[in-house]
């Protein structure tokens, strides 16, 4: 699919979708409660079939937290980057993908340890590198920890 | 004694392996859940090298972010700095030079090779050959004396830099690259007498440890891992960068998911490196090896992604600027962390020695893991 018939597909399944051409990728920002529903259809219609998550990156905007999937289909080849932003900065939360591709169940427990977003039905919800009794998210901008980071 | 033992058979019990084991191939800790022999669960711990190389990139200009990611999959160092590379350089505009390319695409090659002689060296031992590992250190020392020869450093060299390359490559490298060939084609031969027929070795390997095509695209379990189980996932042919588009290779790929699959396709991948390299050797354009940059970079405001076939599979940078010369935010997407996801899978009620042959298939570096 070229990015014309992509937009129109996406724009489809979810009307409030926002579809720009970046210069490498077609972007579609969605809002947080849309995404899950999105990421099902795109993965499951025959049309888009994207089976392959390839990044899943956290993001700290400064007055918000979101997240950026990188998909692919691997036999229609076409790629598109999904973005979302969490509403509340002190509670974020988002709803999991673990169920459309299981690599996002390592990718989103990365996410909750370095962002402190929250990602519903996700099977285990826990820290995956710092230790369960870290303080703070270190990714986030407004982190600081005078003994580590070097002003 | 007979209760005690018929409580092991039938009780579920869990145990550490790791941080300090030596088939996990560094700090990784699998916490065990097993009924007898038998593996009922299996859960990575991660985080014991943990360095928060992203946090640091984002006060590092992109010269400096060079040396970090060097340090992620030590074994793919020229490729990890080849991402960030060229990530800066689309960011850019800049076109590099022919020479450059030839040079990449060359090291990328040769470190792809040093990197599965390392892993034959490992697969063996975890197994208990342990004469492979001699053989494949054997055989890895002219390898590291190349790269040592021509960029300094043996283990990470840091020779990619956005724009091109540190220096220029040493007058005898094209030479002794040409005589490893040579070498290596013949040695290659004695790695299959050697291990990959042999009776222990097969039964050990053979149906364990099982992906099937559709969880290996769940998984994202990229690089020989997954073309093991005929994911078609082979950067380098599906969006080529590089010299990767002019020159012929055929990608390896296996239907039968084991951990012998996956063994083959890294032994037929060092062959078709050798091709690779044979085919570009001969004609490395003269030219300069870099294009001049400024001694600040500053990308413009955007978002960059950039894909490249590491060693263990598919490796990607993205690069967040907000038209500063420290990158706004930068994530490293790493292969072997997507590919650690699926162990629990592979793992699942085989025998906890298969553990060792499935882990050892996969081929975990786990600074990459935990970064």
């Amino acid at each position: 699919m070229n990015n014309e018939q992509l937009t129109a597909k996406i724009l489809s399944f979810e009307p409030s979708a926002e579809v720009k051409e970046g210069h490498q990728y077609l972007t579609a920002t969605v809002a947080s409660d849309k995404v899950h529903a999105l990421a099902k259809n795109l993965r499951g219609s025959k049309d888009t079939n994207f089976d392959y998550l390839f990044c899943l990156t956290g993001m700290d905007y400064g007055d918000s937290l979101g997240v950026i999937y990188h998909l692919e289909s691997t036999n229609l080849k076409h790629q598109l980057v999904i973005k979302t932003v969490c509403p509340d900065k002190e509670k974020p939360v988002l709803d999991t993908l673990c169920d459309i591709w299981r690599t996002t169940e390592f990718l989103e427990r990365e996410v909750f340890d370095l962002f402190g977003i929250n990602f519903n039905n996700h099977p285990d919800m826990r820290r995956i590198f710092l230790e369960e009794d870290w303080v703070g998210h270190p990714l986030r901008k407004d982190y600081s920890d005078n003994n580590i980071i070097v002003k | 004694m007979a209760e005690i033992i018929q409580d092991i058979q039938e009780q579920e019990y869990i145990i550490n392996m790791g941080p300090q084991h030596p088939s996990t191939h560094g700090v990784l800790r699998l916490v065990l859940s097993l009924r007898g022999e038998t593996v009922l669960s299996v859960q990575p711990h991660c985080g014991y090298i943990h360095r928060g190389i992203e946090k640091m990139c984002e006060r590092l200009t992109y010269q400096q972010i060079i040396h970090l990611t060097d340090r992620l999959d030590y074994l793919s160092a020229h490729i990890n700095n080849h991402a960030v590379c060229m990530a800066v350089e689309t960011a850019l505009g800049i076109e590099i030079p022919e020479r450059v390319k030839y040079i990449r695409t060359i090291m990328d090659e040769l470190a792809r090779i040093a990197s599965h002689q390392l892993w034959w060296c490992s697969f063996g031992m975890d197994l208990g050959a342990l004469t492979a590992f001699f053989y494949g250190l054997r055989d890895r020392e002219p390898i590291l004396d190349i790269f040592e020869e021509s960029t300094g450093g043996r283990l990470i060299q840091s020779y990619y830099t956005p724009g091109g390359l540190m220096k220029d490559i040493h007058p005898d490298f094209q030479k002794r690259v040409k005589d490893y060939i040579i070498y290596f084609r013949k040695k290659i031969g004695e790695y299959d007498q050697l291990l990959s027929g042999n009776v222990i070795m097969n039964q050990r390997t053979q149906g364990i440890g099982k992906l099937t095509k559709e969880e290996a695209i769940s998984f994202g379990v990229t690089g020989p891992s997954g073309r093991g189980s005929g994911f078609e996932c082979d950067v380098r042919k599906h969006r080529p960068y590089g010299m990767y588009g002019k020159v012929e290779f055929k990608e390896i790929l296996r239907s039968e998911g084991d951990a012998f699959a996956r063994y083959m396709v890294r032994m037929d991948e060092m062959r078709e490196s050798l091709n690779i390299i044979e085919q570009l050797i001969d004609n490395i354009p003269a030219g300069d090896f870099t294009v001049k940059m400024k001694p600040v970079i500053k990308l413009p405001e955007g978002e960059y992604y950039q894909r490249v076939e590491a060693a263990r599979g598919e490796f990607g940078v993205f690069i967040s600027s907000k038209g500063e010369k420290y990158p706004y935010r930068i994530k490293l997407r790493s292969p072997n962390f997507s590919n650690l996801s699926a162990l629990h899978t592979m793992a699942n009620g085989q025998k906890i020695a298969d553990l060792v042959a499935i882990g050892a298939s996969l081929d975990y570096v786990i600074p990459d893991i935990d970064r």
